[in-house]
C-alpha cells in the first residue's frame, strides 16, 4: 500500500499526480513533470492552489532553480532503488538553490534508504508497505552517530568530540 | 594505529544491531533477495559459488595482533579454518552462515573493525602504502588522510548509491607502493620548494575490463581541502555516470567520456560552492587522528651490519630472506620484515587460524603487536629490531612464511577464481601454485630478481593482470581454460598497462612460457636492470619469439 509521510507523520496526499496525464485538471493541488511546468508554468503559476513538480532521475535540479518560490512540492524520483542521483539533488536544491518547502522521494523507495534520504533533505517519502509508520520509525532512528555533514543539522561526530573536550 | 572512541564504537554497535534486524527481515521473508542484496553487500556480505562470503575491511591494511587472533578465532569458529587475504588489504572468509554474519560483525566491533561498505557501489575500504609511517622516502605517514576518508565515507548518505563501485589509494611517498594511478581516485603527497605538503588528485584509473592509468586532475591541492575536493569529485561522478550498463559505470568511463579538461571543469565548479565549508580539515581533528599514528616510542639501537653479514655468510637461506624479505628501517638498529604468505604450492593469501594466531604472538613478541596486509596479499612487520631478525627468520620459517621471494616471479597476486568466484572463466590459484612449485629454487628466484606476476581468472581483473610485470588472464575458450599473457604493466609512480603477448596457453604451459619470458630477460637485461627496465627497453618482440618461436606465431588455435 502506497503510504505518503511527512515530517514524520502519515498523511493523506493533497496532490494529484498529473505527470503522466495528457490535460492538466482545472483545479486542486498538482504535481506535474518538468515538461509540463515548462509547457504551463504561466497558468499554473497565476491559480491559487498549490503546486509541485516531480524531476526525473536524468533531470538535474537546475532546470527549475529559478522557479523555486512557486513550488510548494518538489518530488524527486528514485526509477530503481540503486539509482542514488537524487540524493545529491536533494543536497544541491537546499543547500546551493534554498528550496524550504517540501522535499519528496517518491518512486522505488526501500524502507532501509529513508534515514539517508532524510539526512540529505527529504522530508517526505512515499513508500509502499503496509507497515509504513512502523518502517519509517525503525528507519530513522538506528543512528545516533554521523561523521559528514549533509546538509541537516545533526551534529557530526567531530563536533560532538569538540563539545565533549570543551565541555 | 587508529582507535575507535565512544562515538565511532556507537556507530558500528548501531551497524550491527541495523544489520541484525535486516537479517531477521530476510530469514523471515518480510525482505525479499532483490531488496536484501544492497543491504548485505554493504555488509560485505556475498553470495558466492558455494556459500557466502564476508569481507572485512582491513583500514589501510593496518592491524593488531589483537584484531588478528579474532580473525582467526572467526576463521575457526564460523569457516572453515582459514581465511583469504585479498588485493584491497583486506580478509575474506569463504564459508559463512547467513545466520552467523550478524554475530560475526558484533565480534569484528569489539576488535574495532568492521566490513561497512566493503562491497557495494559505494566508497570502499581506502588502502594505502603498507609501510606507512615507516617508509624512509616518505613526505608524510598518508594514513591521518586515510582516516579522514574513513570517517568522511562511512555511511555517507549521499553517496551510498553510486553508479558503481567507488576506491581510494593513498600514498605519503614519491616511490608508490600503493598502486594510486588504478583507482578511482588515487592522493599522492607532494613537497613544494617552500616544504609545504600539498595532494596530487587522479582521477578515473582502474582495472577490470577497460583498464586505465588514472589521469592527474589537479597537480597540488592543499591538505585542508582534500575532503571537499573529494566530494566535488564524488557528487559530479554520482550525478553524470552512467547507470545504463554496470560495464561502462566506473568514474574512468565518465572521465574518458568527457575528457579529463571538461571533468575538470565540472568538478572545480562544482567545488569553488562547498571549498570553504564545513568539509575544511580542521586542526584539531586532524591533530587528534594524527595522534593515534605516532611512531612508537624506538630504543636506541645500533645498526648490526656485521653481526648480520656473518650471519648471512653461513647461512644462504638466511641470506636470500635478508635480501627479499627485510627492508631498511628508517630507525637505526631496526628493520621491516615482510611475511610470505606464497611459499612454494601455497593458495596466494590463504591462511589458516594456526597460521594467524602464530604470526599473531611473532607480532607481539618481534614487532611491537602491529602488523600490515599489503595490496600484494602478503603480511609485513614494521618494527622489527635488527637482533631478532634470525630468530624471527626460524619462527617464521616453521610457520611456512619465510619463503624469500617477496617482489619475486613466485611472489604472485592472483584473485580467487573458478575455485569460489561465479564471475571467473577460469581457475586461478593452480596456476599460481603451478609457477609458485616451478620456481622454487631460491637461487633462480635471486637471479631473476624483481618481477611480479599478477593472475586473474577473468577479465573483471581482480587479480591486478593488467598491471603485473608479467600479467596473466584466464579466458573460457569453447568450454575450455587458456590463459592470455601480457607483458610490461605497473602500479607504481610509472604505471603502465601490460601488452598481451599473444594467444592464449593451455594451463599446463604456462610455467614453461613464463621460464621462456624469464631466460629470454636474462639473455637480454643489461647490468643490474629489472624485469621491467629491460622489458621497456628491448619491447615485446624478443619474449613473442621466447614464448612462440619465430615461424609459427600466428598458427596457434586459442
Amino acid at each position: 500500500m502506497m503510504t505518503l509521510i511527512k515530517n514524520g507523520n502519515v498523511v493523506e496526499d493533497p496532490f494529484i499526480d498529473c505527470t503522466e496525464m495528457h490535460i492538466l485538471p482545472k483545479s486542486g493541488a498538482l504535481i506535474v513533470s518538468v515538461a509540463q511546468w515548462q509547457d504551463h508554468w504561466e497558468k499554473l503559476v497565476r491559480r491559487p492552489d498549490p503546486i509541485g513538480v516531480q524531476l526525473k532521475s536524468h533531470e538535474h535540479p537546475e532546470i527549475i532553480a529559478d522557479d523555486l518560490e512557486s513550488l510548494t512540492v518538489i518530488a524527486l524520483e528514485f526509477p530503481t532503488f540503486k539509482d542514488g542521483r537524487a540524493y545529491s539533488y536533494a543536497r544541491l536544491l537546499r543547500e546551493r538553490y534554498g528550496f524550504t518547502g517540501e522535499l519528496r522521494a517518491v518512486g522505488e523507495v526501500l524502507p532501509d534508504q529513508i534515514h539517508f534520504m532524510e539526512r540529505v533533505g527529504f522530508n517526505s517519502v512515499e513508500i509502499d508497505s503496509d507497515n509504513a509508520l512502523a518502517d519509517f520509525e525503525r528507519a530513522t532512528k538506528e543512528f545516533t552517530v554521523w561523521y559528514q555533514p549533509s546538509g541537516d543539522a545533526r551534529q557530526r561526530a567531530a563536533e560532538l568530540r569538540r563539545g565533549q573536550k570543551q565541555g | 594505529m587508529y582507535r575507535y572512541d565512544e562515538f565511532d564504537q556507537q556507530l558500528i554497535s548501531e551497524r550491527v544491531a541495523q544489520f541484525r534486524r535486516q537479517v531477521q527481515r530476510r530469514l523471515d521473508g518480510e525482505l525479499t533477495e532483490d531488496q536484501f542484496k544492497p543491504l548485505r553487500l554493504m555488509n560485505g556480505l556475498y553470495l558466492q559459488l558455494h556459500a557466502y562470503m564476508l569481507r572485512v575491511n582491513v583500514p589501510y591494511g593496518c592491524l593488531s595482533a589483537k584484531q588478528l587472533r579474532k580473525l582467526a578465532d572467526i576463521a575457526r569458529r564460523y569457516d572453515k579454518d582459514f581465511g583469504h587475504f585479498t588485493t584491497r588489504q583486506n580478509i575474506q572468509f569463504n564459508w559463512i552462515k547467513l545466520e552467523d554474519t550478524a554475530d560475526i560483525l558484533a565480534e569484528l566491533g569489539e576488535v574495532e573493525m568492521n566490513t561497512i561498505q566493503s562491497s557495494g557501489n559505494c566508497v570502499r575500504n581506502i588502502t594505502a602504502d603498507p609501510l606507512a609511517g615507516r617508509a624512509a622516502d616518505e613526505i608524510q605517514d598518508p594514513r591521518v588522510w586515510c582516516e579522514l576518508l574513513r570517517q568522511y565515507s562511512i555511511l555517507n548518505p549521499e553517496f551510498s548509491y553510486l553508479p558503481r563501485k567507488f576506491k581510494f589509494a593513498v600514498t605519503g611517498s614519491p616511490n608508490d607502493r600503493a598502486a594510486v594511478a588504478v583507482h578511482d581516485i588515487g592522493l599522492r603527497l607532494h613537497l613544494n620548494a617552500r616544504g609545504d605538503r600539498g595532494f596530487e588528485v587522479i582521477v578515473g584509473g582502474g582495472q577490470g575490463r577497460t583498464p586505465v592509468i588514472g589521469k592527474t586532475i589537479r597537480e597540488w591541492i592543499e591538505p585542508e581541502h582534500v575532503i571537499s575536493y573529494v566530494e566535488a569529485i564524488l557528487r559530479v561522478y554520482n550525478i553524470y555516470g552512467r547507470r545504463d550498463n554496470i560495464y561502462k559505470a566506473r568514474i574512468k568511463i565518465l572521465v574518458n567520456a568527457l575528457g579529463i579538461e571538461r571533468f575538470r571543469e565540472l568538478v572545480d565548479a562544482e567545488w569553488e560552492n562547498i571549498r570553504d565549508g564545513q568539509l575544511k580539515v580542521s586542526n584539531e581533528e586532524l591533530a587528534r587522528i594524527d595522534a593515534y599514528f605516532k611512531p612508537p616510542a624506538y630504543e636506541s639501537l645500533p645498526d648490526l651490519d656485521d653481526e648480520l653479514a656473518s650471519l648471512r655468510r653461513v647461512d644462504p637461506d638466511f641470506d636470500a630472506w635478508m635480501t627479499s624479505n627485510v627492508a631498511a628501517h628508517k630507525v637505526p638498529g631496526y628493520a621491516i620484515v615482510s611475511l610470505s604468505l606464497k611459499a612454494p604450492g601455497r593458495v596466494p593469501g590463504d591462511m589458516t587460524a594456526t597460521t594467524m594466531d602464530g604470526v599473531a604472538d611473532l607480532a607481539d613478541a618481534y614487532s611491537l603487536g602491529e602488523l600490515r596486509v599489503t595490496h600484494r596479499q602478503n603480511l609485513v612487520f614494521v618494527d622489527v629490531k635488527q637482533e631478532d631478525l634470525h630468530t624471527l627468520w626460524e619462527q617464521l620459517t616453521e610457520l611456512d612464511l619465510a619463503a624469500a621471494n617477496i617482489g619475486r616471479v613466485s611472489d604472485i597476486i592472483a584473485c580467487p577464481g573458478l575455485d569460489y568466484c561465479s564471475l571467473a572463466n577460469a581457475r586461478s590459484i593452480p596456476v599460481a601454485q603451478d609457477i609458485g612449485r616451478h620456481f622454487a629454487a631460491a637461487e633462480k628466484l635471486q637471479e631473476v630478481g624483481e618481477l611480479t606476476i599478477n593472475i586473474s581468472g577473468c577479465m573483471n581483473a581482480c587479480g591486478h593482470h593488467h598491471v603485473g610485470n608479467i600479467g596473466i588472464l584466464g579466458v573460457d575458450k569453447r568450454g575450455k581454460e587458456f590463459f592470455q599473457l601480457t607483458l610490461g604493466g605497473s602500479s607504481d609512480q610509472n604505471a603502465s598497462l601490460g601488452d598481451r603477448l599473444g594467444p592464449g596457453l593451455p594451463q599446463a604451459e604456462v610455467p614453461q612460457a613464463i621460464e621462456k619470458i624469464v631466460d629470454a630477460y636474462i639473455n637480454k637485461r643489461q647490468d643490474d636492470e629489472r624485469f621491467l627496465d629491460t622489458y621497456r627497453r628491448v619491447g615485446i618482440e624478443p619474449f613473442k619469439q621466447a614464448v612462440y618461436g619465430p615461424v609459427n606465431s600466428k598458427k596457434q588455435v586459442a
